[in-house]
């Protein structure tokens, strides 16, 4: 039982400068929200050092010209070093930071709790372990508007004493709360109050704290969120859920593909007339070709896919944000369990179907380390849009059109639709293979908060895109700009007579002669062998470069790139082509962000080498069928 | 005797059927991410909708709505309404 008396005064600390304060606070505590407010775009994404969490610093101008600098902190239930070494990345990383023991960090100076005010003692049970710090603490009840609507009320001055240090009622999103929370950044704040804490090692005990501490601050909880399950009855019925789920995933594919088309092109004739208008600028030289063939288009490689992608990352986040992105995980982890994976792994593989690099990234709401390197694994199988080029180059030069249900489905559809299938086949069982070998475990426990339904914001979903496009084209680009310069070098290197020589007798064209003993069982000659080089940047650069080897633009003249192909492709060869694309890792800024997201260069390799084979026999099979 | 042990973990609760949990039966890491999320011994805990495959099922529980897939909450023991303990008994099942 606890005592509402005021605890003892201690002594509060003078003031002092902060200059790093830390956001914690509970998974869908709202914190994120609040730290976009109040950093706005004063912000950047690294990574922890040795860990793949993202760290996210902001700074937050205060009056005159001072300035405070805040880390938001991944979320966290509890501060509790477990017992069964099941705690995530994201916890170690919140518990080190907030301990002064994170390399290349200070210890933050002082604490925002942000807790969600609509359930307050759940969420205060990770007060105690916050408060044991001893550092200057501001407790944020956040989603105060909600709390008041459905009925709900705290007295935060008894709250306060309780605690022994500040509490302000807030809501992130509509902005109330932020001169207090200012005003607490600003001021120098005093440490917390001494108040008697339970042991911090037991979660029932603090949890039982919790609930005394809220009792004496005369907290009416709010009547359960009545939208949230009405909602909840249309889309987790066992009819009408997997109905709206459908149309959500359809939703998603038609935006990030007829969408994103138009302005796909747009960027690609942007970077092809920008390239021009410079090349026409400059003398011809080698240098003008590295520029422009090189470095220029090796970035508009990358550019192009930014706006399906920047798409997908707003599907992400109005899902993410209204949170039925829970519900999907939910109704998608009875089928994904049956490829040994769960329903987190759902976005990040449909994501891979524009492009696997954000995919990738997007497996950090994954805390099961063995579900997330086997979706992280098995996400580039799935068919990106970097492949599309070439099958619809390949597939239009090698299948006459037939129709085959009518005018529904003719033949060359079907054979974009199965190259689909079968790389999402391989992906299902890659899945099993790794759950039953290297990833093998007992089944993960799926367990997952479902948050009450919300509108998403405006705000936090541009900050979300802004923060989403920098990290990818920071993670590609490092990539991508020296794999450029280095294939351009390839292509254009020895010089002839101070010309760069035609792509046969280039360094490139040696590598293509050298390995056509290796890629003839494909039915692969020289110059797919120079294709497959050079695609190693993108996928998609291999239509360009069969261009430049047959002297034919690409762009302009596919007709003529296609009857090129029939006249130096067995049509086993060709097939064996499409057969390597879907599976091959063809894509270092891939490669580069599994390194990036697994720590290390074992699982890039391994990845890259496996569907390097897999794509190796799978053509060597198609061009033996064919 | 047969309807407790039915009910007898979480996985066989109907919907709105509520429950006192008694004990986690799994490694301790595993429990204590359930515990964090509300899942205590002592804690009551209400059935509420399955996922339309019928797995995973959402349980309420300490205010949150929290997915459980059917292989883990037979790992969730509780007492049924009537073994529920009365006051006094209620400090043996708290840990």
């Amino acid at each position: 039982m606890q005592d509402c008396h005021a605890p003892s005064n201690g002594l509060a600390s003078g003031p002092a400068q902060a200059r790093l304060v830390a956001l914690i606070g509970p998974p869908n505590s709202g914190k994120t929200t609040l730290f976009n407010r109040l950093t706005g775009l004063r912000q950047k994404v690294a990574n922890y050092p040795g860990v793949t969490v993202e760290k996210h610093l902001g700074h937050v101008r205060l009056d005159g010209n001072r300035t405070v600098g805040v880390v938001d902190l991944p979320g966290a239930y509890s501060l509790a070093p477990d017992s069964g070494g099941s705690t995530s990345d994201d916890e170690r990383v919140t518990r080190d930071v907030l301990a002064g023991r994170m390399p290349g960090m200070p210890r933050p100076d002082a604490v925002l709790l942000i807790i969600d005010a609509t359930n307050l003692a759940r969420n205060l049970t990770l007060a105690a372990p916050v408060l044991s710090l001893g550092l200057p603490l501001l407790v944020v009840l956040n989603m105060a508007d909600d709390l008041r609507r459905r009925g709900g009320s705290v007295d935060t001055q008894a709250l306060s004493v309780q605690l022994g240090c500040q509490v302000v009622l807030a809501s992130a999103t509509q902005g109330e709360g932020l001169e207090a929370i200012l005003k607490f950044l600003g001021a120098g704040p005093p440490a917390p109050k001494p108040v008697s804490l339970p042991v911090l090692q037991s979660i029932p005990k603090c949890r039982q704290w919790a609930a005394g501490v809220t009792r004496c601050a005369s907290y009416q909880p709010p009547a359960p969120p009545a939208w949230t399950r009405r909602l909840d009855r249309i889309f987790l019925h066992p009819v009408a859920g997997p109905a709206v789920f459908g149309l959500v995933v359809v939703a998603v594919f038609q935006v990030i593909f007829s969408g994103a088309a138009p302005i796909m092109d747009g960027v690609e004739a942007f970077f092809a007339d920008s390239g021009n208008w410079v090349a026409a600028r400059m003398p011809d030289s080698i240098w003008r070709s590295l520029l422009i063939e090189g470095v220029w288009s090796g970035t508009g490689s990358v550019v192009v896919f930014l706006p399906q992608i920047l798409l997908l990352f707003l599907f992400i986040g109005v899902l993410e944000d209204s949170g039925y992105l829970a519900r999907a995980a939910l109704i998608a982890d009875r089928t994904m369990a049956k490829a040994g994976l769960q329903g987190k792994s759902f976005i990040p593989l449909l994501s891979a179907y524009a492009c696997a690099v954000p995919a990738i990234m997007a497996t950090r709401t994954i805390e099961s380390r063995r579900d997330r390197m086997a979706t992280i694994l098995i996400a580039p199988f799935m068919t990106c849009s970097a492949r599309l080029p070439i099958y619809a180059l390949i597939i239009a030069a090698f299948l006459p059109d037939r129709p085959l249900l009518g005018p529904l489905l003719g033949t060359q559809a079907a054979a974009m639709l199965g190259l689909y299938a079968l790389g999402f086949a391989m992906a299902v069982l890659t899945a099993k293979v790794l759950r039953s070998s290297v990833l093998k475990s007992e089944r993960g426990t799926f367990v997952m908060e479902m948050p009450p339904y919300r509108w998403p914001t405006w705000r936090g979903l541009g900050l979300r895109l802004l923060d989403r496009a920098r990290v990818f084209l920071r993670r590609a680009g490092i990539v991508i700009l020296p794999v450029a310069v280095v294939l351009w070098a390839l292509a254009h290197l020895p010089l002839d007579n101070g010309k760069p020589p035609a792509i046969e007798n280039s360094i490139a064209g040696a590598i293509g002669h050298a390995i056509e003993p290796a890629i003839a069982p494909l039915g692969f000659n020289w110059k797919i062998g120079i294709g497959l080089l050079t695609s190693l940047a993108s996928r998609e650069v291999i239509v360009g470069t069969l261009g430049t080897i047959y002297g034919i633009e690409a762009e302009a003249e596919t007709v003529r790139l296609q009857e090129a192909l029939q006249r130096d492709l067995t049509p086993g060869g060709a097939f064996g082509l499409l057969i390597f694309f879907a599976f091959a890792m063809q894509c270092m800024s891939t490669v580069a962000v599994v390194r990036r997201e697994t720590g290390g260069w074992t699982w890039p390799v391994v990845q890259f080498a496996y569907m390097t084979t897999v794509a190796y026999a799978g053509a060597w099979a198609a061009n033996r069928l064919f | 005797m047969s309807s407790n042990k039915r009910a007898s973990d979480l996985s066989g609760l109907r919907a709105g059927e509520r429950a006192v949990l008694h004990h986690i039966d799994l490694p301790s890491g595993e429990a204590q991410r359930l515990m964090e999320l509300g899942f205590l011994p002592g804690a009551s805990v209400e059935a509420a909708l399955f996922a339309p495959g019928g797995d995973p099922r959402v349980y309420r529980v300490d205010g949150a709505e929290i997915a459980l897939r059917r292989e883990t909450a037979r790992k969730l023991l509780v007492l049924t309404p009537a073994e529920a303990p009365c006051s006094e008994s209620a400090d043996a099942v708290r840990i």
